[in-house]
């Protein structure tokens, strides 16, 4: 496990299997792993969650700050998306400054939510202009084996399902002791994922091991949710130095609408 | 057909800002060039191919590139404090990307060909302008390309599917809000090299957007082509 580098003959062996429509792990080509989400990550954070996709593990965390808010938007909360890609979680990752991937992780995951209005930011004024809360979600690897964007997604809707508003006291300060009552406000009926795509060759897989991942060519993330009862797209990020046709995109948007109502479907025993 | 959202400046949904397009801009350079789509401003320079440090970073087999993209701290309202951060190292790596497709790498083993990439004054559509600019600075500087790169934005105003969106209509917010989806192409291949979006943007439109980007990116690369020629003759009447 101490070097990931894949050799040509795996990904010569994954672009032929691929193209029979066969993987290393018997899955279909645009298959999930199997997906479980628990809850209560830590009792000092308003709200976490895990995600286990696979052997691949993410776990989520939300903390409430009160802070100032932003002078374009003087009458909203904020919204705030970190993490690290810590050394714990794979033998790829190292200590020091964040390298790109710890940088674009929460990137695409805040743009997301951003975008779908998962949160009601209004909602989260404490005293307009002056005083708002500000929402901030980390997002921690715990083992990478592969699509931690999708997972990393999962795990931070699932987080701010169960997140909470601390009291204030009379100072307008955190009161940590006094229990909370209030449930951070969503919007109920939307459920922003992302599906992250992945293409070898000429053949598109969904949710890459990261020996998959590390095979192929190139990755567009799209995040998705329903907005008025329709599917609608609200990020979207290609990675990697190889181009992708028009065609392939055209792909990509018809398998979309299917395999985000699948994915929704599952996740709605967990969420 | 949807109900047409009227643009601000009064152009035409498929319609691009003016383009201003110019090679040679920046004489201590290997390669430069000036990109603009109406008040977005870019400036790029190019040096290399050169001698990698560190030199555990060097590549044998093809050679490098790099880029870093970044806004002047008074290229916008709110002063950007000088100095990368998490929104330019994200965008430096997508030019990146959008660009490596054009190039033969493995014509400087070894070597790193550097992209400095700048907003003067920005108007939304940064990231498109300065893909724009490099690209030219790079076939100005005589690196082995296969095609020019064009880039621009299209995007969404409420339901109207519009091209390369202003500030003005990126900060849209009525009915569906505005989706700014900034795209870069191959000129004359079937290879959409930057894809980055936000917004809410459905399906079966993305594919329309496709079909406009399309469009659009050949009138760039008319613009990038014609500076560049022009430099050409520029140069010959001098002699």
């Amino acid at each position: 496990m101490s070097t990931m580098e894949i050799s040509n003959l795996t990904k010569e062996k994954l672009k032929k299997m691929f193209l029979d429509g066969k993987r290393f792990d018997s899955r279909d080509l645009l298959e999930f792993r199997n997906i479980k989400v628990t809850y209560d990550v830590s009792n000092k954070a308003e709200g976490s969650a895990r995600v286990k996709l696979g052997k691949t593990e993410v776990i989520a965390g939300v903390k409430m700050q009160v802070g100032e808010p932003y002078p374009d938007s003087l009458d909203k909360g904020n919204l705030m998306v970190s993490g690290d890609l810590l050394p714990l979680a794979s033998p790829r990752f190292e200590s020091g400054p964040p390298g790109f991937e710890a940088i674009e992780l929460p990137r695409l995951i805040d743009r997301a939510i951003r975008a779908a209005e998962l949160i009601d930011l209004k909602k989260l004024v404490i005293k307009e202009g002056e005083k708002v809360w500000t929402v901030i979600i980390d997002l921690y690897p715990i083992n990478d084996d592969g699509n931690l964007i999708d997972a990393a997604s999962i795990a931070a809707l699932a987080a701010l399902r169960k997140s909470f508003l601390p009291e204030l006291d009379k100072d307008g300060r955190i009161d940590y002791d006094k229990k909370m009552t209030k449930k951070l406000p969503l919007e109920e009926d939307t459920l922003p994922l992302s599906l992250s795509f992945f293409k070898l060759g000429d053949s598109l897989i969904l949710d890459p091991t990261r020996e998959e991942e590390e095979a192929c060519d190139t990755r567009i993330t799209f995040g998705i949710s329903e907005w008025k009862g329709q599917h609608m797209l609200n990020s979207c990020q290609k990675k990697g130095e190889s181009p992708l046709t028009k065609e392939d995109i055209g792909k990509v948007m018809d398998i979309i609408p299917e395999k985000f109502d699948e994915l929704s479907k599952k996740l709605k025993n967990y969420i | 057909m949807t109900t047409q959202t009227k643009r601000p400046d009064g152009r035409k949904p498929d319609e691009l800002r003016k383009i201003i397009a110019k090679v040679g801009v920046i004489p201590n350079a290997d390669g430069s060039a000036l990109f603009a789509f109406g008040k977005t401003l870019a400036i790029a320079a190019v040096y290399g191919p050169r001698q990698l440090h560190p030199q555990h970073m060097q590549n044998p087999s093809a050679g490098i590139l790099r880029c870093n993209y970044d806004l002047l701290s008074f290229s916008v309202a709110e002063r950007k404090k000088p100095g990368p951060n998490r929104r330019s190292s994200e965008i430096s790596k997508a030019i990146q990307w959008a660009l490596e497709p054009a190039l033969y790498l493995d014509s400087f083993p070894n070597q790193v060909v550097d992209v400095q990439v700048y907003i003067l004054q920005a108007d939304a559509g940064t990231r498109t302008a300065a893909i724009n600019a490099s690209s030219m600075a790079l076939a100005h500087a005589g690196i082995p390309m296969k095609d020019l790169v064009c880039s621009l934005a299209v995007g969404k105003i409420d339901k109207t599917i519009i091209a390369d969106l202003t500030k003005e209509e990126e900060d849209f917010k009525e009915g569906e809000g505005a989706t700014d989806f900034a795209m870069a192409k191959l000129a004359n291949h079937n290879q959409f090299t930057l894809m980055q979006m936000d917004g809410k943007i459905s399906p079966a439109q993305v594919k329309e957007a496709l079909e406009l980007t399309e469009g659009l990116t050949k009138e760039i690369f008319e613009a990038q082509k014609k500076a560049l020629k022009d430099l050409i003759e520029e140069q010959g009447d001098e002699k």
